[in-house]
């Protein structure tokens, strides 16, 4: 099973957990509708959507409200850290969640405690707090952009906010920086760097890039990092080896947002829908 | 009251981390604190400054607001008073990080972009309409998002006054920035 942990900006939003499911442009859960603009509901629904081609869509969350001030996330921290994880997790994605370093090490505790241990996956804040806490190499996957990699590659920044000037510089190679990043230790075992090229590497260099279809609007679209994170995800949860999964996931996040046409207005939603159709190509052509 | 007010005005900028003699930090639990604090003092004149907290108190979403440690009592003083209460004040006895501080701009024709650190800001340049915000990782993104998208930059709320996170104080600098490359269109 793939189990997505992540928040939702609604504070009327409890702790829940449940299988997940895509309603037009909501996520559902335990009854609770959310709208999917950005953020966990974006990584949620593009998920669903990649395994609807596979014709199993079984996704469990764990959600809660939080509009940044961390209520929902330590929800989500304490009934990770204190209750029964569901033993049949395969794939484990962490996502929108407040930066806590403490928080973040009980929870790995916790997982290293699983009989089956899940392919472990990070993004957002949750990468945050896996770096800052020295344990990025416990993770089998960072979804990063290009200003994560470079705190990523900063061994003194807590935060993106902090990334020093001469490493965020934009001259800066992406390999460069994933050399450095995996130097310090701060790297999980492969990461997928997004960008005007994607970039899959691990310790030992590159494994592989994707570069087209290219939509340059792309960049400025909220979203579009989560949908690559939850297409990842769902290969992964399929079988698929994460090298793999990860060019594989590339290359339909580009041709979802090609086929939709972008602007620097369009919104994730008119991307989301793309991505049945995307996956089907992609996958037929092959890597 | 004149004594207080030079005091209060005393410029503390050129000092860099190596010389942070003198100086202390006060640290929140929130981010939204911070910035709630950094309005304050710098609307009474105070010289202070936002930076990362020493690796000791960092918890992985921190901000704190350096200071004279001379005036600790006057700011306090001024922040118990508009119930802004920190946690603790400490001295400075090392070098603290400095928030990110540089812009990246880009120009997609009938739309403008601004990137401060993680976080992107993107508006139609005929309407200053905000159209989409992107980047980050804190659980306020998705808030500020869903509380700008689709306003102009002029009825939007400013990411300062609604964020908690260095995700929204991010936001809140590309925001600034965007209003003054605005001005200049």
């Amino acid at each position: 099973m793939l189990a997505v942990v992540g928040t939702a900006p609604d504070l009327s939003l409890d702790l829940t957990l449940g299988r997940v499911t895509l309603e037009g442009g909501n996520i559902v859960i335990s009854g609770c509708s959310i709208p999917v603009n950005r953020g966990t509901p974006a990584l949620i629904g593009a998920a669903f959507q990649t395994l609807t081609v596979f014709g199993k869509t079984e996704i469990t969350g764990f959600l809660a409200g939080d509009t940044g001030l961390g209520q929902g996330s330590r929800k989500i921290y304490h009934h990770l850290v204190h209750e029964s994880l569901l033993p049949d997790i395969q794939t484990l994605v962490f996502h929108y969640l407040q930066p806590d370093v403490d928080w973040h090490n009980r929870i790995l505790f916790r997982i290293d405690d699983m009989e089956n241990r899940p392919v472990l996956i990070a993004d957002a804040g949750f990468m945050y707090a896996a770096k800052m806490s020295g344990q990025a190499r416990s993770y089998d996957l960072f979804t990063p952009d290009a200003g994560e990699l470079a705190f990523l590659a900063d061994e003194t920044a807590p935060h993106p906010f902090y990334t020093r000037g001469f490493i965020l510089h934009t001259d800066n190679k992406v390999p460069d920086l994933v050399q450095r990043a995996y130097d310090h230790g701060n790297a999980a075992r492969y990461l997928l760097v997004k960008g005007a090229r994607d970039y899959i590497m691990d310790g030992t260099g590159l494994l592989s890039f994707v570069d087209g279809p290219s939509a340059e609007a792309m960049e400025a679209i909220g979203g579009t990092g989560d949908t690559l994170t939850g297409i990842v995800s769902a290969l992964i949860q399929t079988g698929m080896k994460i090298p793999e999964a990860a060019h594989t996931a590339a290359r339909i996040n580009r041709l979802a947002g090609f086929n939709a046409a972008p602007t620097p207005a369009t919104q994730i939603l008119d991307i989301i829908a793309q991505i049945p159709k995307a996956a089907e190509t992609v996958l037929k052509e092959g890597n | 009251m004149l004594k207080f007010s030079l005091f209060k005005r005393k410029k503390i900028s050129g000092r860099d981390a190596g010389s942070e003699i003198g100086l202390g930090i006060l640290i929140f639990e929130h981010t939204s604190e911070v910035i709630q604090a950094e309005k304050l003092l710098r609307s009474e004149g105070w010289d202070i400054k936002v930076m990362g907290p020493p690796p000791e108190i960092q918890t992985g979403c921190d901000l704190v607001i350096r200071f004279p440690l001379i005036e600790q009592l006057n700011i306090l003083r001024l922040l118990e008073g508009s119930g802004i209460q920190p946690l603790r004040t400490v001295p400075v006895t090392g070098p603290l990080l400095k928030p990110v501080d540089l812009f990246q701009v880009k120009d997609f024709g009938d739309f403008l972009m601004v990137r401060a650190a993680n976080m992107k800001l993107t508006i139609e340049k005929k309407t200053q309409r905000i159209v989409n915000i992107s980047g980050g990782g804190c659980p306020d993104v998705p808030f500020l998002a869903y509380e700008m998208v689709g306003k102009t930059l002029s009825e939007s709320p400013r990411p300062l006054d609604i964020g908690h996170t260095l995700c929204g104080y991010a936001l809140g600098l590309a925001f600034e920035e965007m209003q003054k490359q605005c001005s200049q269109l």
